[in-house]
């Protein structure tokens, strides 16, 4: 079955990944920008990584027919730092027209902290202002709860975001249904330890059913797995699932939300057309 | 909405993954107990006992629950006292 993992920081991978990834049916992935594990110094630090992940990146996965999709923003972790922050969300328009770049993200919240939460909100003006699709963090483990709530009240008070161009991602059993029932996308992903398991991850679409349901791997330089998302397909089907159900998760879905990006130009493995502007 | 898978076939394939699985927590309470001095005065043990007892719940949002009861509460007033 062809996939599409919405969430996976390729630049902490290796290429023998991609052949991996390539081998086992993915077709695309999306990288938002991320933490590296050490705070960079710079906004050219941040220009350099946003070089890697437009040009390079793309390149790479190209040569195992992978497509590459890209969101460009400073973490949560280093908006704590928010006057490098406010210099890194100045500089992000210089790539936002660049080819594979699908919006804003990851932004969100790490320790639910007031400097995390006055860069986001700089984030979401940065996006509405440029009309941008929107890919969000929540915390980790006992921050998560909190940290998606309050990341629901500033997306919920903001008129001028679509909230079905905004995915809310790393949703787990507590707050999955408070980023549905407000009618964004929510994003599952799938961690050896925390986060969620293929299993639970299998749960929750049986419990909510696929709409806006993302499933992804968010493999990166930390205990993870890029494969995940197979590891769900086969838990599913284990379950006696339809390929239907399953291919609407894993394919259909990342195609609709992306859809609404300008810079989702998709070209399917399967038929000669091209998906998106 | 997929339709729900009877009761009997899932028992089946839980039954040794749900064994194993409580197998492993009894263990790491008893490597716990074997330790020298004590973990009583730490809340994480409460936590863990809270979470332990919802399992015998008989509610079907036990894994929601047991996550709340690792989790910060939130403050629906936080806005302000942020001022943001």
């Amino acid at each position: 079955m062809y996939y599409i993992d919405p969430h996976i920081h390729m630049v902490s991978r290796t290429t023998d990944d991609y052949e991996t990834l390539a081998k086992m049916g993915c077709v695309a992935v999306s990288e938002p920008a991320f933490w590296a594990g050490y705070d960079r110094g710079s906004v050219d630090g941040f220009r350099d990584y946003f070089e890697q992940l437009t040009v390079f990146e793309a390149k790479r996965s190209g040569w195992y027919n992978i497509q590459h999709f890209t969101w460009l923003c400073i973490n949560a972790k280093e908006a704590e730092n928010v006057s490098l922050a406010r210099e890194v969300i100045a500089m992000i328009p210089e790539f936002l027209k660049r080819p594979g770049v699908l919006g804003i993200g990851e932004i969100g919240l790490n320790k639910n902290t007031k400097n995390e939460a006055t860069v986001f909100l700089e984030h979401l003006d940065l996006a509405a202002k440029t009309d941008e699709q929107i890919l969000i963090h929540t915390p980790h483990l006992e921050d998560k709860f909190q940290g998606t709530k309050m990341i629901l009240d500033m997306l919920t008070g903001d008129s001028r975001l679509t909230r079905e161009r905004v995915l809310v991602d790393h949703v787990e059993e507590h707050t999955v249904r408070h980023v549905l029932d407000e009618g964004f996308w929510a994003g599952m992903t799938l961690y050896p330890v925390s986060k969620c398991t293929p299993a639970r991850a299998a749960d929750i679409v049986e419990m909510y059913g696929p709409e806006r349901l993302l499933v992804n791997s968010a493999g990166d330089w930390g205990p993870s797995k890029p494969t995940a998302v197979p590891d769900f397909i086969l838990e599913m089907r284990k379950r006696g699932h339809a390929e239907s159900l399953i291919r609407r998760v894993v394919y259909e879905n990342p195609l609709t939300f992306f859809s609404q990006s300008r810079g989702f130009v998709f070209t399917p493995p399967d038929v000669a057309e091209t998906v998106g502007v | 909405m997929p339709k729900p898978r009877p009761a009997p076939a899932v028992f089946e394939q839980e039954f040794l993954p749900i064994r194993a699985k409580i197998l492993e927590i009894a263990s790491a309470l008893d490597r716990l107990d074997r330790a020298a001095g004590s973990v009583s005065a730490d809340p994480r043990r409460d936590k863990i006992r809270a979470a332990i007892e919802t399992l015998l719940s008989p509610e079907d949002d036990r894994a929601e629950q047991v996550q709340l009861i690792f989790s910060r509460p939130y403050d629906d007033q936080w806005m302000e006292k942020f001022s943001v």
